[in-house]
Formats: structure tokens, sequence, C-alpha cells
């Protein structure tokens, strides 16, 4: 049996009084890619914030129900954030490299776990680099500002940055919504690469991102999970009526 | 909520009806050629053969517009794919309708063989009617009764096995029999195909409907 790496059991979200998720019961083998989809406001990225803890940062939000990441409860008291984040990392639909060295961008993470030895973090950065699929383009140039990049570019040094501190699994938000047709495939080849060594759970709006790069699909609607299932078997033959609809534009 | 695509599909789905219609009545003429003698109506058909492909490729390309353009999932999807196989069917089975054209031009100086015309008269009724009843069926997406159609192809085949035989009675039986016979057999023979290209369009009926391949011979 595959082993499951993230699992949630009844997990609901409140925004104050608001019930954004509504009991979500879904789980994540290690490795590959799923997709959440589901019309704006159905709680898909709510859901994918509360994977690493992000909507701790968010006031007046209340989250019952359970997530756990190998096991373990990362709502325990004695959950540390960081350590959380640095396992289960996210990049966001905005690039949004931090104003130093294309460089210091990717050694960050590591450089606040302590990192000091500039061998070790020299081939961080060309690991994560390669792995990003940026390196080549960016190697000549790594101490200019992560800024002067193209969105495309930066995007996928983001995704280095994640990759620098080897997390087990990575969570993106819509993260080429902001980019050219050319960047986005160059950011869908990568992922594509990547879920050989990662498990990776995106957020997406382009329902063909979904179903070129996705092993599964989930559809979420009004807070709740509809339907979750293998990509290929969704988009040729869903389940639920309501998938079909969405799947095939007739809302959302 | 009304899609442009919804508008676009209605229309693929009328040129397709329109061209299954067209088959339907070319069968029809080929075989009343055939067992009436009428060359003329016999030069009609072959001649008019190149209309039923040009609507075939127009609603090929109308598809793969639309595959490019919309690309389609789910049910969507399945309908277009089930146009694209379900055209080449029917523009088969109009190319077995020229060949009866044909035999009707050939059958014409030779020996009449009456309960065989009967046969042939009556195997082409029922794949004018297999291709009108598909075409309800495609409308309705009524998956019973594509696989109601497909028992029709059954009967033809058994039909087809009858003529065979009685034909080669008559082969036996006086040689100047032998190349009308020969002639009847081949209709047959072309009429059994069509049925089974109109049972091609029932299994695609039943995968537009389910999502499942199947076999229905």
């Amino acid at each position: 049996m595959t082993e499951k790496i993230l699992t949630t059991h009844d997990l609901h979200l409140y925004y104050g009084n608001k019930e954004a998720l509504k009991g979500i019961n879904l789980d994540f083998n290690r490795l590959g890619i799923t997709a959440l989809i589901g019309p704006s406001g159905c709680g898909k990225s709510t859901y994918l914030r509360t994977l690493n803890r992000m909507n701790d940062l968010i006031p007046d939000v209340t989250i019952t129900g359970e997530v756990k990441f190998q096991g373990r409860d990362l709502y325990a008291p004695q959950a540390d954030t960081v350590e959380i984040r640095k396992e289960i990392g996210m990049v966001f639909q905005q690039p949004n490299p931090f104003p130093f060295s294309i460089y210091e961008n990717v050694v960050y993470g590591l450089r606040i776990a302590g990192v000091r030895d500039k061998s070790v973090l020299d081939e961080a950065v060309e690991k994560s680099l390669r792995q990003a699929a940026v390196w080549d383009e960016v190697r000549d140039h790594l101490h200019e500002s992560a800024l002067a990049l193209s969105g495309g570019q930066q995007q996928r040094v983001c995704i280095a940055r994640v990759l620098a501190v080897s997390p087990d699994i990575i969570l993106l938000d819509e993260p080429t919504s902001a980019l050219d047709p050319v960047s986005t495939s160059q950011i869908e080849a990568t992922l594509l690469n990547l879920r050989h060594d990662y498990t990776i759970i995106i957020v997406t709006h382009n329902l063909q991102q979904a179903s070129r790069i996705s092993d599964r699909t989930a559809f979420f609607m009004d807070g709740e999970l509809v339907e979750v299932g293998n990509t290929k078997e969704m988009f040729l033959n869903p389940e639920k009526k309501k998938t079909e609809d969405y799947l095939s534009g007739r809302f959302g | 909520m009304r899609r442009l695509f919804d508008d676009e599909l209605e229309e693929l789905d009328s040129d397709f009806t329109e061209m299954g219609l067209l088959v339907a009545d070319r069968i029809s003429a080929a075989v009343t050629a055939f067992t009436d003698r009428d060359t003329q109506l016999a030069d009609r058909v072959i001649n008019h053969d190149h209309e039923v492909n040009e609507r075939e490729i127009a609603l090929e390309q109308k598809s793969f517009e639309m595959i490019a353009l919309y690309q389609p999932v789910t049910t969507d999807l399945r309908e277009i794919v089930t146009i694209l196989k379900a055209v080449s069917d029917l523009e088969r089975a109009a190319d077995h309708a020229r060949n009866i054209a044909h035999a009707a031009l050939k059958v014409t100086d030779k020996e009449r063989i009456p309960e065989l015309e009967a046969l042939i008269n009556q195997m082409g009724t029922k794949t004018t009617q297999m291709i009108r009843d598909v075409l309800t069926a495609y409308t309705s997406v009524d998956e019973d009764r594509a696989k109601q159609i497909a028992q029709i192809g059954q009967e033809l085949d058994e039909l087809n096995h009858d003529a065979r035989n009685l034909s080669y009675e008559h082969m036996k039986s006086d040689p100047e029999f032998k190349t009308a016979a020969s002639i009847y057999v081949n209709v047959a023979q072309d009429l059994d195909r069509i049925g089974d290209y109109v049972t091609n369009v029932c299994e695609w009926i039943i995968y537009l409907k389910s999502g499942r391949i199947v076999e229905l011979d």
C-alpha cells in the first residue's frame, strides 16, 4: 500500500462565524501531484493554507478537526510552525522574491537554520536552481538582484528557495496565474520533474493545467470536497454531476 | 448557463444527423436501383457519393476546431469523439451503398432471382431503418436503444447467410445463374457490412452515455 504522507480528517475552518471549510476528509500519498480545483471562494486555497498553518497569521480564524503530517498532528500545541513550513513549503501566486540576490534568496531558509558553510550553501544553490529548471538561465547572475528576473524566472527561483530546505511536500497556490504561457509551461515542466521526488499539492484555476500535470484532482465547492480521484478519469467521466458541470464550464 | 460551445455543438449535432439521413437515403436508393434494375437511379447514387465524403470532412474539421478552441472535457469531449468516430462509420456505410449501385449497373442484363431480391429488399429496409434509428438514439443518448439497434445487425448477419446459401443453390442448379448469383452475394455482403458500421455507431453511443468502450457484435 502506498504510504499516506498527509491526512486531513473532518477539517473545519471558520473566518469569524463564516464556515469556509465544512469537514474536509482528504489524504495524500507520498509523491505525485494533486490538483485542487473549484470556483472562486470554494475553500481550496483556504484548505491549502491549513496544510502548513498559513492561516495562523489571519486573525479570527478557528480550525477544528485534524491535519496529520507523517502521523504527527500539525495543530498540536507543541508543533513548531517554522519546522512545519520547512517540511511543507509553499509557493504563492505572485512570485515573491526577497529584495536580495538570487543566491541569497535560495539560501535564505538555510541561513535561518544556521548553515554557514559556504560549500554547503553553494551546493544547495546549484542543486535547487537546477531542480527548479532555472539554473542555466541564472548561473552567471547569481549575485544580481532576483527582482531583475522575469516573472517566470522569479517564480522558479521561489520554487528553488522552497526546495533548498529539502521539504517533503510543496504547496503551490496558483503559481502560474500571473505568468505568460511560456513561463507557465516551464513551471509545469519543472513540477512534472519534481513529482518524482516530492509530494506536490497545487491550487489552480486553470483546468487544463490540472488535467495536464496532476495525477489526482480534488474538486471543492462551497467549502466541501465534492469529488476526488484520478485526474484522467475525472476529466473524461466524473462521478458527480456538479463536477461535470464545473469542468465543462457550465458554472464557476 | 448557456455556453457558446453549446450552440456550436448543436450545429455539429444537426450536421451529423443530416449526414446520417443522407446516407440512409443513399442506401435505400441503391437497393431500389438494384432490385428495380434502375440504372439512372444507380448512376445518381454513384455520382453523388462525393457529397457524403465532403460532409464527413466538414464534420471532422469542425470537430477538430472545437477541440482546439474549447478544449472540451467530460461529456462534451465524448460527444465530439462520438461524432468523429461515427462520421467515418457512416461514410464507410455510404461506400457500400455506392458498391450496391455499381452492382445494380452490372446486374441489369443478368437473370433475375426473385427470392434473393426479396431477401436483399428486406436487408435494405433493415439497414436504412437501423441508420434512422441510430440517429434518434444518438440525439436522445439512449444506451438501451443503441443495444437494441445492434441486435438488428445480427439479424442482417443471418439474412446475409441465407442469401449466400440461396445463391450457391442457384449456382449449382443452373450455371446460367452463376454471374447473377455472385452479384447478389456481394450486395448482401455490402448490406451486412453496413449493419456492422451502424453497430459501431451504437457502441459510440454507449461510450457517449457511459464513458465505457464496448464491443456489441
